[in-house]
């Protein structure tokens, strides 16, 4: 198949970018998005030309870097994946497809597509982990968890920290990622002993990094690869009320 | 530490609260207007009305109620600020279709029904309270301002009945999505009630947007 693809380029942080337009031809419909960039970049090393900067490490969906927003939509248009589970059959022939990197203040553009996501970091480091001391350990047994509690820390905790709510959110808000590393934390016991601590710390730093709030729209949880759900953001709004009233 | 009120969390529930408690005003308003259609004569209203303007237990409430809102109306502006900033560069693409149509245009409905309440106050509440100018008449020996006779023939103009239900038609799409979204801002979501907040949003919407419409147009062409 053959497309019009209009990429965004910039050199650095500190330039201004542009669109600018790249034919590809003979792109196989079964190849993934990323497959198709490679085609791409393959044909602009041959002519001596810049290579589009992009991210992409594990592809196959676990590790969160491609952070490519595809006509509109971060990871393209399909349902619960990341770009390189992206296939070029979801493309019509001939289409025009424009790619942007991710568009928020804590996330600057490094290069082309690529963003610099270390405010999510930022934001780990303020509470999201456990506090344990090290040693053997434990059995997993010990400690009895409900399965239902189980199971939603566990959804929650399927967040790859890819960035995809906050490039699809209106207010570029960080709220379901934020509300993600917390509920899988505020469902277990072992992490109800920070959990006051946790939650104050990261919304003081998701607040301090720039990240808007947020208006419960739904576009975060409808653009999530993984599946995180808006119910997570409610336990989120709960554990931030009980860490400030109760 | 995040500050409560500063804090982005805290300033959605502040908006959460007030936004609740301006809907529970909504339904006493309507309350009150309907009493204008129920009965043929305006003393009832008129009646009720000054009770509203003269009981001092009301008039403390009245305090609580631009209190309220204030809040709701500052907090908003400065959230959709911090929002705007928070996205310096805007997509070239957006398909933003997969979010709740109303939730992405609530600061647009807001401003106009604030332009719409700046006008309403003025045309009502100030004109009764601060500007003069409004009739008065004796109902059971007790003098009171004529505000039944002023709705009335206020609403004797097709435009000001048109401005007022496509007002109200606004305030309905702002409800559409702020009713449902305050109990999820208040960390209230469930699986089995959840959709009932929906489905009480909703119905609560058409409520006020049927109610406060079908007032002026009964006036305009009944009475």
């Amino acid at each position: 198949m053959d497309l019009k693809l209009k990429i965004w380029r910039q050199k650095n942080q500190n330039t201004k970018g542009k669109f600018v337009t790249y034919p590809v031809s003979n792109i196989s419909k079964d190849s993934s998005f990323l497959e198709m960039m490679d085609v791409l970049n393959e044909s602009l090393i041959a002519k001596d030309e810049e290579p589009i900067a992009f991210d992409h490490d594990c592809r196959e969906g676990i590790c969160g870097c491609c952070s490519l927003y595809i006509n509109g939509r971060p990871h393209g248009p399909d349902e619960k994946i990341t770009v390189c589970q992206l296939h070029m059959r979801k493309f019509k022939d001939g289409e025009t497809v424009v790619i942007e990197p991710w568009r928020a203040r804590p996330f600057p553009v490094i290069k082309d597509l690529i963003v610099d996501r270390t405010a999510f970091d930022k934001i780990i480091t303020e509470g999201g982990y456990i506090s344990v001391n090290t040693g053997n350990a434990a059995d997993a047994s010990v400690i009895p968890i409900s399965k239902e509690d189980a199971d939603l820390s566990f959804d929650a905790a399927a967040c790859i920290g890819c960035g995809a709510c906050v490039a699809a959110c209106k207010n570029a808000s960080a709220m379901l990622f934020v509300s993600a590393k917390i509920s899988q934390f505020a469902l277990l016991p072992q992490g109800r002993i920070e959990a006051k601590q946790r939650v104050d710390s990261m919304i003081s730093k998701m607040d301090e990094l720039g990240f808007g709030s947020c208006t419960n729209t739904g576009a975060c949880e409808a653009e999530c690869p993984k599946g995180i759900t808006l119910t997570n953001i409610a336990r989120l709004n709960r554990e931030f009320i009980k860490a400030k009233v109760g | 530490m995040a500050n409560f009120f500063t804090s982005s969390i805290g300033k959605k529930l502040m908006m959460a609260l007030a936004g609740l408690f301006l809907s529970i005003f909504l339904l006493v308003h309507l309350g009150l207007n309907s009493l204008l259609v129920i009965f043929d004569s305006t003393d009832k209203f008129n009646i009720a009305a000054h009770f509203m303007g003269t009981n001092i237990l009301i008039k403390i409430f009245e305090v609580v109620l631009f209190g309220g809102f204030l809040l709701h109306i500052i907090y908003g502006i400065i959230v959709q600020i911090y929002n705007w900033i928070a996205r310096p560069v805007s997509y070239k693409v957006s398909n933003n279709a997969q979010s709740s149509f109303f939730s992405k245009y609530m600061i647009h409905t807001a401003a106009i029904i604030f332009a719409f309440l700046v006008i309403h106050l003025s045309d009502f509440y100030f004109k009764a309270k601060f500007f003069g100018g409004v009739e008065e008449i004796s109902i059971h020996g007790k003098e009171m301002h004529n505000l039944g006779a002023l709705v009335i023939a206020k609403f004797q103009m097709s435009g000001f009945v048109i401005f007022y239900v496509l007002s109200i038609l606004f305030l309905g799409f702002h409800l559409l999505h702020g009713f449902q979204s305050a109990f999820q801002t208040l960390g209230l979501n469930h699986k089995t009630y959840t959709p009932i907040i929906y489905g009480a949003g909703i119905i609560f919407s058409i409520i006020v947007v049927v109610g406060y419409s079908l007032i002026p147009i009964l006036i305009y062409f009944i009475r």
